[in-house]
């Protein structure tokens, strides 16, 4: 009895979950549970409301409709796997799993797979060589990138002479953290300043002992790779120690609201790099207001529309519309496959027009992808917190990145993977 | 009625001392056995081999392991996770430094690594029991994965401090990297699983496992009657942690494929075994599979009900988890502190007198 229950249970499941035919899949690995939460539900609330909008208003992508499969991976490698190899099956057309860790878990299985990653702004730095990585994508910009924009803000701050400072890296003691490391050295070799290295364990509760060290060292500036829970715990120590907010920048990963509403005034001066601009009053949230939230289709409680993280998964999303949509070009059909999203990433150029045409002018730097390079443009601005106000403020128009750097250490190390895995490189 | 010893009889002693000296256990093993290698092979598939079988078979055997230690020798451990790690970071030492060796005798000196390892871990057992030995292990488990986070040599200096399994053959079929086929990555566990299981259940009923148990029942009476505790404890440790090493290799190479031992291998890894152990019932090799079923399974099979049955959001449904997962632990614990392990001997007890139990 039990069984046969069980059984027609099984049957109504698969049932439910067979795919419908001509649906465009876009699974979400969102995380809006455990330590990292405060960062996973902006985001996907930003990603799931702009597909949804385009449900609402045009139809879906070329007139195909799009079913968006939520998995929740609680920042979680065995959990992504898990979601991965659970929403791959329904024809998942592009994954964007918000982590580092899961990252490196999916780029061979995807590869394998055949379905096309895109890791904006996280991940595997080298990827960006797409003549190696040929499934996955980290445009705009990559850690190298943040890195290297940081210092010449940096650069600019001093006079173009950064020798003898000393900068200070508060990392997350992972994949992520370790990112910036390797380019950071080289520009502490190139430009002469001396620079430490704080890791911070997962999740980052825990900073007393780094922070004292900073206290005694007395770095010029503080650099921040964090994420989650860390940010605000980094954000409240830096204030209780009295360092000067406006030498300490954290990446774009690290410069949310929720990251220094905690602390208060002392957050106030904080900066942080981002790779898309925050501006609220983008027509293109008053068509998610009217035409998602109103009509009850919002993800999650619709209170984060607007905010930074909120703005950068809908941008995530817009880029990976207008990559189905390119690839619906290239193919001439609408009801494209993994594969040919590939090819729409592959050959994607954003525009100020096209952006502009969707509501979001300005919201990204302009760049084009191409079969070599899948990192984008590289750029990013510096965004300061103002605590009267409650909002960040941008600094600076859009920075760039010091190629001469990054490009050897992209090809070295994307090299390094190619031997590793016997890859061949080249574009398919 | 079932399961009733009447007619079953013995006539030589080695009939009288068999793993099942019930018959309708021993039909049972061969049938689950002929089912793990002989159907579910052919049927398996990506998402039940990555999501269900070969997590289940990994912390299967590491269930055993630790229920060596824990449940037959009364060592309380909190250092599983570290233990992992280190036979993870030795298969991948192995793997990467004798790319020409067959990766199952890495998975298996990865293993005997991990044996020093515990064994040099397990010397404060012989001063400290109870609450102090777990916090002797756990201070093991801190200090591996911060040994893994710090020195680079262990991940060949690699830029992210990840380690990636490269891909090996077994037998001109890939076991690990990104094209192994599911039937592959769930044989090879299943390969690994059977010969522990074997291992350990007959180790538990031979002089070594009689002589964990006079330790774990008390120590002070185990030694009058001639039990040497440094012997006893530190095999025990040796033992387990060889099992554990082997989950920490396959968990690595098989499994995950990409490992962050900070991540992976972090104390909620110990705590997740010890209450695998604790579920399915301490001192049991078929516990250990239990509660590794139990703790594997429950939820993913939560999620499939909450998410793709029901519908509601995800974030509910993983909430959800954590309370219905930890209000089951504590109804088990206090209506059956045996485990899992104890709940099926009594049903066998039952189905013995069936229809008439008393």
């Amino acid at each position: 009895m039990k069984m046969k229950k069980l059984a027609a249970m099984a049957l109504a499941g698969t049932m439910a979950a067979a795919p419908a035919m001509a649906e465009l899949v876009i699974p979400d690995l969102s995380y809006r549970t455990g330590p990292y939460a405060a960062g996973g539900t902006p985001f996907s609330d930003g990603y799931q409301d702009y597909f949804n909008l385009l449900n609402a208003r045009d139809g879906g992508i070329g007139g195909e409709a799009i079913r968006i499969v939520e998995c929740e991976t609680g920042y979680n490698t065995e959990k992504g796997v898990e979601c991965y190899e659970s929403t791959k099956g329904e024809g998942a057309l592009i994954y964007q799993p918000l982590s580092t860790g899961i990252t490196y878990q999916l780029i061979p299985k995807a590869t394998v797979d055949e379905i096309p990653i895109h890791t904006m702004g996280y991940g595997r730095t080298s990827a960006a060589n797409g003549e190696v990585f040929n499934w996955v994508f980290n445009y705009p910009a990559n850690y190298w990138d943040a890195a290297s924009v940081m210092v010449n803000y940096l650069l600019d701050e001093n006079g173009g002479d950064l020798s003898g400072k000393s900068i200070a890296l508060v990392y997350h003691n992972s994949a992520y953290g370790k990112e910036p490391i390797r380019t950071l050295e080289e520009l502490s070799a190139m430009h002469g300043f001396e620079l430490s290295q704080l890791a911070v364990d997962h999740p980052g509760q825990e900073q007393k002992s780094q922070w004292l060290q900073i206290r005694r060292e007395r770095p010029d500036y503080v650099l921040m790779w964090g994420w989650g829970v860390m940010n605000q715990v980094a954000v409240q120590e830096a204030a209780n120690i009295g360092f000067p907010m406006e030498n300490f920048i954290g990446n774009w990963w690290a410069g949310a609201e929720h990251d220094v509403t905690p602390a208060g005034a002392g957050a106030d001066g904080y900066k942080s790099l981002n790779m898309n601009r925050v501006d609220a009053s983008l027509p293109v949230f008053d068509e998610i207001r009217t035409l998602v939230h109103e009509a009850g289709n919002a993800a999650g409680d619709g209170s984060n529309m607007g905010s930074v993280l909120y703005t950068r998964g809908m941008y995530a999303a817009m880029l990976a519309s207008e990559a189905i949509a390119n690839a619906q070009d290239i193919h001439g059909v609408t009801d494209v496959t993994a594969a040919m999203v590939r090819d729409g990433m592959a050959s994607l150029e954003i525009t100020e027009a096209r952006m502009a045409e969707l509501g979001m002018s300005q919201i990204g730097p302009e760049f084009s992808v191409s079969c070599e390079n899948h990192g984008g443009s590289g750029l990013g601005i510096v965004q300061q917190w103002n605590a009267a106000d409650g909002q960040w403020v941008a600094l600076t128009d859009y920075i760039a990145p010091d190629d001469s750097v990054i490009d050897p250490l992209i090809a070295a190390d994307s090299a390094a993977f190619a031997a590793e895995n016997n890859i061949e490189p080249g574009c398919l | 009625m079932l399961y009733r010893e009447a007619g079953d009889f013995k006539t030589t002693y080695v009939a009288d001392s068999q793993t099942f000296p019930l018959k309708l256990d021993r039909i049972g093993f061969w049938v689950t056995m002929a089912v793990a290698w002989l159907v579910i092979p052919f049927v398996i598939n990506d998402y039940w081999a990555s999501s269900l079988l070969v997590p289940f078979l990994i912390y299967a055997i590491a269930a055993i392991g630790l229920n060596i230690l824990t449940g037959y020798c009364g060592q309380v451990s909190l250092g599983t996770g570290g233990f992992m790690a280190v036979g993870a970071y030795a298969c991948y030492k192995l793997m990467t430094s004798f790319p020409d060796i067959n990766i199952m005798i890495h998975i298996v000196l990865a293993g005997g690594i991990t044996a020093i390892v515990g064994a040099a871990f397990g010397l404060p057992s012989l001063r400290i029991k109870g609450f102090y030995l777990a916090v002797a292990t756990l201070a093991a488990q801190f200090f591996l994965v911060w040994l893994f986070n710090k020195v680079a040599w262990f991940y060949n200096y690699s830029a992210s401090g990840q380690i990636n399994a490269p891909e090996r053959l077994v037998a001109g079929v890939a076991v690990t990297g990104p094209s192994t086929p599911a039937w592959a990555q769930y044989l090879i566990c299943l390969f690994f699983v059977t010969l522990c299981a074997l291992i350990a259940r007959n180790l538990t009923r031979g002089t070594i496992g009689r002589s964990w148990m006079a330790i774990r029942d008390m120590d002070i009476a185990a030694e009058i009657i001639g039990v040497n505790p440094l012997k006893a404890k530190l095999t025990a440790f040796a033992v387990s942690s060889f099992f554990v090493g082997i989950a920490g290799a396959l968990f690595f190479s098989v499994y995950l494929g990409a490992v962050e031992v900070g991540e992976v291998f972090g104390i909620q890894k110990s705590f997740l075994v010890l209450f695998m152990i604790i579920i399915g019932g301490l001192g049991s090799i078929f516990g250990s599979f239990a509660g590794a079923a139990f703790l594997v399974l429950l939820p993913v099979a939560l999620k499939w009900i909450g998410v793709d049955v029901m519908g509601w959001p995800t974030d509910l449904v993983a909430h959800f988890q954590l309370v219905i997962v930890g209000a089951l632990i504590m109804f088990f614990l206090i209506k059956e502190p045996h485990g899992l392990a104890q709940l099926w001997r009594l049903a066998k007890e039952k189905l013995r007198l069936w229809p008439f139990p008393y």
